[in-house]
């Protein structure tokens, strides 16, 4: 290989010349993301108020497993999972099925407006969903003039019905972000096998859980994993919409975190310990979802 | 189609729509009109506009927090596209065994979840204010340092910089161009639709950010617009008119940037799982 007047080879100088430009991006995703991912670690064996803290071992560790808050708030975190996250896949499939048809007539329309929630701040849709759910507010009126319910739901102050609120909204909020993602896919699915299985005589309902679903899995298994992150993420809505109330019927993991961090007097060490459930928790349903996918093969 | 799952077909999907753009007509409409009419669950506009607009602009701080979140939003996303996108051509066009390696490392940093990030970041950033003020904590480079790079915009770039024709490097090489006049005149002019998807995507989600301005921005001259907003909201007695037009005015700009740019948008979204 030719040197130049550096010495070094060509290949080693176009080498060098691909670290420069990852440099910068590597350098700030190693101080904002992973060096505070090894402080935390370290936090969580600390306890104490503010900037005082001692280690204190697994201290932190022992009181996460007694703790009832935090376990409210993982159940509720679990709650709005297992409930929110499968029925808004299943309602993104089925409107982007519904919408893949190219004889409908309006089909921009139809997508425009059912993406249209992405577009608000979750802070914004947030402060809108509890004025429209309040004791007085506009849906529990139109469902007493239709004569559906007879008094008003206590969407926002009723531990149940707090729960059930704050699923609508984040639904309303992320379908049409899921659906695109499916309507994209299904544009890929070659049409001449649905003509096949029409013509072998197969059922919509065959033709979704035997052609649809399975050629969408991957983007299923995409969504789902984010949808999760997402959901245990969980901070904007309930802050905005419940504040984590009746009691902590709504509280969510991340909106505890906070709480211990800036709201209670301030213990990071144990805050730490809670922020580490969640990556756990994340890595071990991200494995889960793969596993259940892989599977399925 | 049979004409029965015609009609279903159109009355689910007209429901569909009628829910997602119901809470926008309301929000709209609540703005013309006045508290009280609110509450009453007024559905036609009023005449409040105007009303609504001097009493927001007179008791809140929105045209500081409109121009501390744009300012933030237009910087993170400039910064943001120009690290990613010379990070993702740099993987791509570079490669070698030792940088897929570190490739794979930054891509864990998706796994983590910024609750678990939040207090060392605080930290952090708490330190800092002692010895660098200017980007110590309430400050908006406390706000932007930690979200200008993520491993997904990498990913998306590096993703599409597949697609650029490699021939274009050695080309532009044999016209004696240095290696990041080639990036610049070549690569960036090429990617345009790339760099588009890229900045709506960022630029939304920094002029949505929530969580952690919460915590960093302390001082009233220094809030976001979700800041304001969040604020407006957890009086005991709000004025709902005038709450809705802060909400709309917060919302302007990102519907503005999506219907704008829909097929970017689109096109950044379904890049993310090429």
């Amino acid at each position: 290989m030719k040197a130049d007047r550096t010495g070094l080879s060509i290949r080693a100088k176009s080498n060098l010349t691909g670290w420069s430009f990852i440099l910068i991006a590597v350098v700030m995703i190693a101080a904002f993301y992973f060096y505070p991912m090894v402080q935390a670690l370290i936090l969580s064996f600390k306890t104490g108020t503010g900037s005082n803290l001692t280690y204190t071992g697994g201290s932190n560790y022992v009181r996460l497993l007694s703790d009832k808050t935090f376990l409210t708030s993982l159940s509720n975190t679990f709650i709005y999972l297992i409930i929110q996250v499968p029925v808004m896949i299943l309602l993104a499939l089925f409107i982007s099925v519904l919408l893949n048809d190219s004889k409908l007539k309006f089909r921009g329309f139809f997508r425009t407006a059912i993406f249209l929630p992405c577009v608000t701040s979750l802070v914004a849709y947030s402060v809108v969903f509890k004025y429209l759910f309040a004791a007085d507010g506009l849906v529990n009126s139109l469902l007493m003039k239709l004569s559906i319910i007879q008094e008003p739901i206590q969407w926002i102050t009723d531990p149940f019905w707090a729960k059930i609120t704050i699923i609508i909204a984040i639904t309303w909020r992320w379908t049409g972000y899921n659906m695109i993602f499916y309507l994209s896919a299904l544009q890929n699915i070659d049409s001449s096998i649905y003509e096949a299985a029409r013509i072998d005589g197969a059922s919509s309902f065959k033709q979704f859980t035997k052609i649809t679903v399975p050629m969408l899995k991957p983007i299923i298994l995409f969504t789902s994993i984010t949808s999760t992150i997402g959901t245990l993420q969980l901070f904007d809505e309930v802050m905005n919409i419940t504040k984590g109330g009746p009691g902590n019927a709504t509280l969510s993991i991340s909106q505890y975190i906070y709480n211990l961090s800036f709201k209670y007097t301030a213990d990071f060490g144990y805050a730490a310990t809670v922020s580490y459930s969640i990556v756990v928790i994340i890595v071990l349903l991200s494995i889960l979802q793969f596993k259940v996918a892989g599977d399925k093969k | 189609m049979s004409k029965l799952k015609r009609v279903f077909t159109y009355a689910f999907l007209g429901g569909a729509a009628f829910v997602s753009i119901f809470p926008f007509l309301w929000m709209v409409v609540s703005a013309t009109n006045k508290s009280v009419d609110v509450t009453k669950g007024r559905l036609l506009p009023g005449s409040h506009f105007l009303d609504n607009f001097r009493k927001l602009a007179e008791s809140t701080d929105l045209w500081t927090s409109l121009w501390n979140s744009a300012k933030i939003s237009v910087l993170t996303t400039i910064l943001a596209i120009v690290i990613a996108s010379l990070a993702g051509y740099g993987f791509e066009i570079y490669r070698s065994r030792a940088k897929d390696i570190v490739f794979s490392i930054l891509l864990l940093s998706m796994m983590i979840p910024f609750a678990a990030l939040m207090i060392p970041l605080y930290r952090m950033f708490a330190n800092i204010s002692g010895s660098l003020p200017a980007i110590g904590i309430d400050t908006m480079a406390s706000v932007m340092l930690p979200t200008i790079t993520t491993a997904f915009l990498i990913f998306f770039f590096r993703q599409n910089s597949k697609m650029f024709p490699k021939d274009m490097v050695e080309a532009g090489r044999i016209d004696g161009l240095s290696e990041l006049g080639i990036f610049f005149k070549i690569f960036m002019p090429t990617m345009k639709t790339t760099y588009a998807a890229a900045g709506i995507i960022t630029f939304m989600s920094s002029w949505n950010n929530y969580l952690w301005p919460l915590i960093v921005l302390q001082s009233p001259e220094q809030k976001t617009i979700p800041l304001l907003i969040s604020n407006l909201g957890s009086g005991y007695s709000p004025d709902y008119g005038l709450i809705m037009l802060a909400i709309v005015i917060a919302t302007l700009p990102t519907a503005l940037v999506f219907f704008l740019m829909q097929k970017h948008f689109v096109a950044g979204m379904m890049g993310s799982v090429k």
